[in-house]
C-alpha cells in the first residue's frame, strides 16, 4: 500500500526542501518528521521520501539503516532510552535499566507485553554530570536511582493506557 | 515534539566556584537570564555583531588569529588558522557549520550553552559567517537534544525578525541564513567530514584527507568551516575584547577559558569554566569537584573524553615542554590546558574529565568503553569495524570470567593494528583506550585470568 503523507508532512516538506542548497540535505529532517508522526519509517514511506527528493529508495534506506535513531518497525507507545556509557554505568545505569525492564516485565529492544514501552540502551546522552540519565521520548531525567526509575515507570503506567502489542 | 519553551527550566549552577572564570557561561548560569532575544539584548546581546559588521571581514579574522583560540571540540586546532585554509579562489560558496553533535562520552558543555544562552551561539556564528563570508550557515545538533533544536529554532526566528540573521544583517548588506539540522544518534557525525556527509543526506562515512579537507572540499564539495559550539561562542568574546586582550586570558598557546566537564566518581560532578592552564586536574577533581567519595581511593583519570589515553593513579610524568620548561608531575599537578595533558601522554580532547575510583574493575571499565566504540564505528574501514568489535568481545569475555593470561597482549596487538590505519580518527578513538589501559594496567589485565567468576567485580555492573 502506498504511503499517504499527512498534510502536515506535505507542507513541512514543501517548506523545508528549498531552505537547503541541495534537496537531499533535507533527508534526515524529513525522516524525523515521518517517524515522529507514524512511529517508524516503513518501506512505502521511504519510497515516498525518495520520490519527493528525487533520489532512489536505496539512498533513503541506506540512511534509515545507518542511523540508530531511525526504525523500520513500530515500538511501544513510550520510548525509554537508558544511557549505558561510562559515567552513567559507573553510577549504576545497568541497575536502572533492569529496574525499568522488570517493571514492565520486558526485555531491552522489545515492545513490553502491555504495549506501553520499548526500553533500549543509549550511547552517551551527553549529561554525564547528572548520571545516570534516562530519556523518555523527548524528556531527559537526571540522577536516576533505581527508586526514581520505579517512580518514572509508575508515572508512565498512569499516563499511558495499556494495549495489546503490535507484532514485533 | 514541540513543547511550550516558556514552561521549560534548566537547572542552573548559579554560584560559580571561586576558581571559575565565567565568560561563556557568565549569562547562561544566571538565575535571572533566559533564552529570549529580549533578555539577550537587554544584556548587550548582538552589540558585538554590530561591532563586527562595522569592521572588514579580514579584520575580524585577524582578531581571531591574534586571540590564539584553539578549537574546543576535541582536536584543539587553532580556529583562526583553520579559517585561513579556506579555498577562496574556487569561487564556490563558502559554508559555515556549527558542530553541535556533542557525543564524546563525558562531555556535556555545549548542551548548557544551547539550552540556556542560544543567542550567544547565534551571535558568534553570525560574526564568524561574516568573517569568512559564508553563504549559508548550519547548526548540526544531535538528535538526543530535541529541545535544544527547538530552542535554537525559536531563537533564530527571533534573531531573524530583529535583523541579526538572514537578509542584510544589521543593514550591512551581508546576508546569511542559518538552519538547525538534526542528527539521528550516530557518534561519527561529530567527525567533521562525517558530519558533512550526514548534512548532505547520506550515511555519515568520513572522507579521506587529503584531498577532502573541508576548508577546500567540504559541504557539496565547497569550502566549509566546521567549528564547535563553544569555539563559536568564544569568537563573540574575542571580537568584543580584541584578539590580543583575549589572548592574555589563560596561558601562552592555551588562551581563553574552557568549560571542563567532570564526571564519574566525584562528589560534585559538573561543568566548570576555568581560565585555561591556571587550574590543575588535582584542583578540579579534589577542590572544585569535592574529591572522591569517603573511603574510596583514586584508581585512574581519563583526562579528555573516553577516547583519550588513561592515567593511572600514582603515575609520574616528566619531560620538557615545548618552551623548554622541565616538568615532573603527578596527575594532580597537570594544568588543565591543551599542551600539558599532551605532554603527559594523553590529550585534553573535548575537556571531559572522567574519574574512576577503586570501586570499579578496570577490565570492566574498558569493556564498557569498547562497547561504545564498537557500536559507533561507521563500518567503512576494516581495521576499525572488525577491530573495535574484537576488542569489545575480548574485554566482555574477560569481564565475564573468561579471561586468559595472553588476552592483554592480544588486545594490545589489535589496538596497534587499528590506530593510524583508518580514514578518520575513530580508529585512534577506539584503539587508544585499549592500548593505554593495557599499557598502564597490564598487571590487572593479566591477573584477571585468575578470576573465573562471571559476576561483575565493580560496584555497579559495567557491561
Amino acid at each position: 500500500m502506498a504511503f499517504e503523507p499527512s498534510s502536515e508532512i506535505q507542507s513541512y516538506t514543501d517548506d523545508l526542501i528549498p531552505r537547503y542548497p541541495q534537496a537531499q540535505s533535507a533527508l534526515l529532517m524529513i525522516l524525523h518528521a515521518v517517524q515522529r508522526e507514524v512511529g517508524f519509517i516503513a518501506l512505502d514511506a521511504q519510497e515516498w521520501v525518495a520520490a519527493r527528493l528525487e533520489i532512489t529508495p536505496q539512498q533513503v534506506r541506506e540512511v534509515v539503516t545507518f542511523y540508530p535513531f531511525y526504525r523500520e518497525h513500530p515500538i511501544g507507545k513510550r520510548h525509554v532510552r537508558v544511557c549505558r556509557t561510562l559515567s552513567c554505568a559507573l553510577n549504576g545505569a545497568y541497575k536502572v535499566c533492569d529496574t525499568i525492564c522488570d517493571s514492565f516485565d520486558t526485555k531491552r529492544n522489545e515492545i513490553s507485553p502491555d504495549g506501553r514501552v520499548t526500553v533500549e540502551f543509549a550511547e552517551c546522552l551527553a549529561s554525564c554530570g547528572t548520571a545516570p540519565v534516562v530519556m523518555i521520548d523527548n524528556d531527559l531525567y537526571e540522577n536516576v536511582s533505581p527508586a526514581k526509575a520505579s517512580e518514572l515507570c509508575e508515572q508512565i503506567k498512569a499516563d499511558t493506557p495499556a494495549s495489546a502489542p503490535a507484532a514485533n | 515534539m514541540t513543547k511550550d519553551l516558556s514552561q521549560m527550566t534548566f537547572p542552573k549552577a548559579s554560584t560559580p566556584h571561586p576558581k571559575e572564570l565565567r565568560i561563556i557561561l557568565a549569562n547562561a548560569e544566571r538565575e535571572d537570564f533566559d533564552a529570549s532575544l529580549d533578555c539577550y539584548t537587554r544584556n548587550g546581546g548582538y552589540d558585538v555583531l554590530k561591532k563586527a559588521l562595522s569592521m572588514k571581514p579580514e579584520e575580524v579574522h585577524q582578531e581571531v588569529l591574534d586571540s590564539g583560540i584553539r578549537g574546543r571540540g576535541g582536536a584543539g586546532f587553532p580556529a583562526g588558522m583553520k579559517w585561513k585554509f579556506l579555498d577562496r579562489k574556487s569561487g564556490k560558496p563558502i559554508y559555515l557549520i556549527c558542530n553541535a553533535d556533542e557525543s564524546e562520552p563525558g562531555t556535556f558543555k555545549d548542551r548548557q550553552i544551547m539550552h540556556k544562552d542560544p543567542h550567544q551561539l547565534i551571535e558568534g556564528m553570525m560574526i564568524t559567517a561574516y568573517a569568512i563570508n559564508a553563504a549559508q550557515a548550519f547548526i548540526y545538533i544531535r538528535e538526543e537534544m530535541p529541545y535544544g533544536a527547538q530552542i535554537l529554532d525559536q531563537a533564530i526566528a527571533e534573531a531573524k525578525a530583529a535583523g541579526f540573521v538572514g537578509d542584510n544583517i544589521g543593514g550591512s548588506g551581508y546576508s546569511c541564513e542559518l538552519i538547525v539540522h538534526r542528527g539521528a544518534a550516530a557518534y561519527i557525525c561529530g567527525e567533521e567530514t562525517g558530519l558533512i556527509e550526514s548534512l548532505e543526506g547520506k550515511r555519515a562515512y568520513p572522507r579521506i584527507k587529503p584531498p577532502y579537507f573541508p576548508a577546500a572540499l567540504g559541504l557539496y564539495m565547497c569550502p566549509t568551516i566546521v567549528n564547535n559550539v563553544e569555539t563559536l561562542c568564544h569568537v563573540k568574546h574575542i571580537v568584543e575584547r580584541g584578539g590580543k586582550a583575549y589572548s592574555e586570558i589563560g596561558t601562552p598557546n592555551n588562551s581563553g577559558t574552557r568549560i571542563w566537564c567532570l564526571s564519574g566518581h566525584v562528589v560534585r560532578p559538573g561543568y566548570y569554566e576555568l581560565e585555561t592552564g591556571k587550574v590543575t586536574y588535582g584542583e578540579l577533581i579534589n577542590d572544585i569537584g569535592g574529591g572522591l567519595r569517603s573511603g574510596r581511593s583514586l584508581q585512574a583519570v581519563i583526562p579528555g573524553g573516553s577516547s583519550s589515553k588513561i592515567w593511572r593513579a600514582g603515575e609520574r610524568f616528566s619531560g620538557k615542554l615545548r618552551n623548554g620548561t622541565e616538568f615532573d608531575w603527578a596527575i594532580d599537578d597537570i594544568p588543565l590546558d591543551f599542551d600539558s595533558p599532551a605532554a603527559a601522554g594523553s590529550m585534553s580532547g573535548s575537556g571531559a574529565v572522567i574519574v574512576i575510583d577503586d570501586s570499579a574493575d578496570i577490565v570492566e571499565v574498558l569493556a564498557n568503553i569498547n562497547e561504545f566504540y564498537a557500536h559507533e564505528s561507521c563500518g567503512q574501514c576494516t581495521p576499525c569495524r572488525e577491530g573495535s568489535l574484537w576488542m569489545k568481545k575480548i574485554t566482555h569475555r574477560m569481564a565475564n570470567g573468561g579471561a586468559r593470561p595472553e588476552d592483554a597482549q592480544l588486545l594490545a596487538s589489535i589496538g596497534d593494528q587499528i590506530a593510524g590505519k583508518t580514514i578518520c580518527a575513530h580508529g585512534e578513538a577506539c584503539a587508544w583506550p585499549t592500548q593505554s589501559f593495557i599499557n598502564k594496567f597490564e598487571d590487572k589485565f593479566v591477573a584477571k585470568a585468575d578470576d573465573k567468576s562471571p559476576e561483575p567485580k565493580s560496584e555497579f555492573q559495567m557491561v
